[in-house]
């Protein structure tokens, strides 16, 4: 990476672990057979595949042939949502603070979308009264998807309390969860058993962009939805991206044996970030303040500034080489308002100066104290131009 | 100097980022993404974006989107359907200059330091010996764009560039040609931007305000025909009025939305003497006397008389002239018909 950057950007893509480009490297000009294949060279490429599924079940908490490799974490959202409902038929239901990779999915189907609570978790009385409407009125729930993490404001959503709603008022229903910012800040083993689908992106946790899996637990749950040559015993055709297959297990592996240790590190490193910033600056709201009664990933700044753009403010971060975000970027890559922080209930004039700061396993401390003080100063210099 | 170039995605604002960055300025390439739904081209589709992003590569120059969907929406849309619904016809383009361009965008610009913004507007910036800056028309006459830009006011034009101003068009084509950028070739946009063809501008306002029937009449108040839409009708308009074929040619020469009610004449009866024109804005100092003025954007121009009465400016031709669609710009330009004086709305 640059060493002048300050990347604070980790919930879009943190860097990859050396380890698993140092795994990868081999499956390219060396072991580049197809895995499929008949011969020897081939079962070499094969038997990577198979050891990646292993550590990948491991960490998951689930059976080896219940993991699915998937081209990205998008791919596996689609895949549960669009494949419960070709396979049980019905209605698909997910909380409005799903990443568009599942609430644009569910909206194509005409699904259901619940309403979350002021800290973007899935409100479960409404999930209740949806689910109860859906089925007085003679229909099916296909598949019910609730984020564990949610990728703009770091909140964790109870997915075990989800699904025994889930159970008791639709049980055929399907149950996904999309745990793409969940490996670095929570146990897997402590959220599938409690699903049937689990979407997860290697790029989130030191892999690969480019390959993403998809958990069916209890075997073919889901219609699949790339069809071919049968890949990934039918579920997903395609040829197996080893290389990137064998760096997301190893990421995995390292995440999952470093996760307590990280984020306890990072705990730190991010309240100190926004002391820095609410110390200095007036007018700074933590959208989900520290002392809420709400579980919070430890990489997970996210601050509504008063009186600027996040546009502007990003633009000024961006020159002085600190990278941050704030909503997610429509298809031009302009900043589209938060569709997260208007289901939390959050004004539109907040949600305009709205910045995701998110850290991961390369942040430092002199990351972070140079990042209060561009910030600062960027905001500094907005309001002395007068409050728009 | 630090320059924001905006960037549609055209030939023209391309070859201004390029020329800006051969003069030696720091160039920043800006998209703004104004309009959400549908579009044929413009400012606003993904493939407009990808064009300016590209071309900003090549030139080696950053490039940003901003999103300015809620002013756009405010500003010029909204605006634009309700005046419709009012029976007067904007000019959405002019009202984007207006509000967003060289208003939103270049505050924005200059909270972020930049000490101008520039487009591929063909219009071009002068100053006169005692430092008054002035507006002229483009080089290329068929390419004139100096009608809808014509509200820059002095502090305005201080921070406003048009590379391309002082080019033929096809010099413009031909130096984005010779570095091979992608958009040397690209059709010039030509309609408003957040209306597409397929659908047409009846159906994105029938989406959004009541249609209702009007009746045509003649001078004399006799019913000739019907109109399914007295929203969609304009002065001066010739066709599409249920007139059966065959007799002289007439005209609409007014329209009473509130009354439903279409008037029809011939070219005698759209002739008027004067106009009022509302909203005006200078170049520099208000302007008295004998003038030039244009009502479209690639109309001839006009000789008259203008006289302030208050905040309104008064029209009087110098030879009666068929009369002006409320709603449209008006732009006054001097005797030697190069300079922008000012302009407004006409009532």
């Amino acid at each position: 990476m640059d060493a002048a950057i300050t990347y604070l950007d980790h919930a879009a893509s943190t860097p990859m672990r050396a380890e698993a480009i140092e795994a990868m490297t081999p499956f390219y000009a060396g072991v580049y057979a197809n895995p499929s294949g008949s011969h020897r060279f081939a079962r070499r490429a094969r038997r990577a595949i198979d050891e990646a599924r292993d550590v990948v079940a491991d960490v998951a908490g689930c059976r080896p042939n219940e993991v699915v490799f998937t081209g990205c974490g998008t791919e596996s959202d689609n895949m549960a949502i669009s494949g419960a409902v070709e396979r049980l038929g019905g209605v698909a239901v997910c909380s409005a603070a799903e990443h568009h990779a599942v609430l644009h999915v569910v909206e194509s189907v005409h699904g259901a979308v619940v309403g979350v609570d002021a800290y973007g978790r899935l409100d479960l009385d409404e999930l209740e009264r949806t689910l109860a409407a859906i089925v007085a009125r003679g229909e099916q729930v296909s598949v019910v998807s609730v984020m564990a993490v949610n990728n703009e404001v770091g909140t964790v959503t109870d997915i075990a309390a989800a699904a025994r709603v889930v159970r008791r008022m639709a049980p055929d229903a399907l149950v996904h969860t999309d745990a793409v910012q969940a490996p670095c800040w929570l146990d897997l083993r402590e959220i599938t058993p409690h699903v049937d689908l689990l979407s997860l992106s290697a790029h989130k946790f030191g892999g690969p962009k480019g390959v993403g899996v998809l958990v069916e637990r209890g075997g073919p749950r889901v219609a699949p939805l790339i069809i071919g040559g049968g890949q990934e015993r039918e579920r997903r055709s395609g040829t197996h991206n080893v290389a990137g297959i064998v760096a997301l297990a190893e990421a995995l592996r390292l995440t999952d044996i470093e996760r307590d240790a990280e984020r306890e590190r990072l705990a730190e490193l991010r309240d100190r970030l926004v002391a820095g910033i609410v110390d200095e600056l007036d007018d700074v709201i933590e959208t989900i303040p520290a002392d809420a009664a709400v579980e919070k990933v430890a990489g997970s700044a996210h601050l509504c500034v008063g009186g600027v753009e996040s546009e502007a403010l990003l633009y000024l971060l961006d020159e002085a080489d600190v990278c941050a975000s704030a909503a997610s970027a429509c298809a031009s890559g302009a900043m589209e308002p938060s569709h997260v922080l208007a289901a939390m209930g959050v004004d539109r004039e907040v949600a305009l100066g709205a910045l995701r700061l998110s850290l991961g396993h390369t942040t430092t401390q002199a990351d972070v104290d140079r990042g209060v003080d561009v910030i600062v100063a960027a905001v500094q210099r907005l309001r002395g131009h007068g409050r728009r | 100097m630090k320059v924001m170039c905006a960037m549609s995605g055209g030939v023209d604002s391309s070859v201004a980022a390029l020329l800006l960055k051969e003069a030696g300025h720091e160039v920043v390439g800006v998209t703004m993404k104004l309009w959400g739904g549908d579009s044929d081209t413009g400012c606003c589709s993904v493939s407009d974006v990808d064009d300016a992003r590209r071309v900003a590569q090549q030139l080696d120059i950053d490039h940003l989107v901003f999103n300015f969907g809620d002013d756009f929406d405010e500003h010029v849309v909204e605006p634009y359907v309700q005046a419709h619904a009012n029976g007067v016809t904007p000019n959405p383009c002019i009202e984007c200059n207006r509000s967003v361009k060289f208003a939103r965008l270049a505050e924005r610009a200059e909270l972020l330091g930049f000490d101008a913004v520039a487009t591929g507007h063909h219009a071009a910036i002068g100053r006169r010996p005692d430092g008054t800056l002035t507006l002229e028309r483009g080089h290329d006459a068929k390419k004139d764009q100096s009608y809808v830009v014509h509200m820059l006011d002095q502090t305005q034009l201080a921070r406003t560039l048009f590379p391309v101003g002082g080019m033929d068009k096809s010099d413009v084509r031909a130096r984005a040609a010779e570095i091979d950028l992608r958009t040397a070739g690209k059709p010039d946009s030509q309609d408003v931007c957040f209306i597409t063809k397929s659908d047409g501008r009846e159906t994105f306002l029938g989406d959004r305000i009541p249609f209702r029937r009007g009746s045509v009449v003649d001078a004399d108040g006799h019913a000739v025909g019907e109109v399914d839409a007295v929203e969609m009708v304009t002065v001066g308009q010739r066709k599409g009025l249920g007139l059966p074929g065959g007799g002289p040619k007439r005209y609409v020469v007014d329209v009473d939305v509130e009354q439903r009610l279409v008037t029809v004449g011939d070219r005698d009866d759209l002739l008027r003497p004067s106009l009022e024109v509302v909203d005006v804005t200078w170049v520099a100092e208000p302007v008295e006397g004998s003038v030039r003025v244009q009502c479209s954007a690639h109309g001839a121009t006009r000789g008259a008389e203008i006289s302030s009465q208050g905040p309104t400016v008064h029209v009087a031709w110098d030879e009666p002239q068929p009369r002006i669609a409320p709603g449209q710009s008006v732009v006054f330009y001097d005797d030697a018909d190069r300079r922008v004086l000012g302009g407004g709305i006409c009532r």
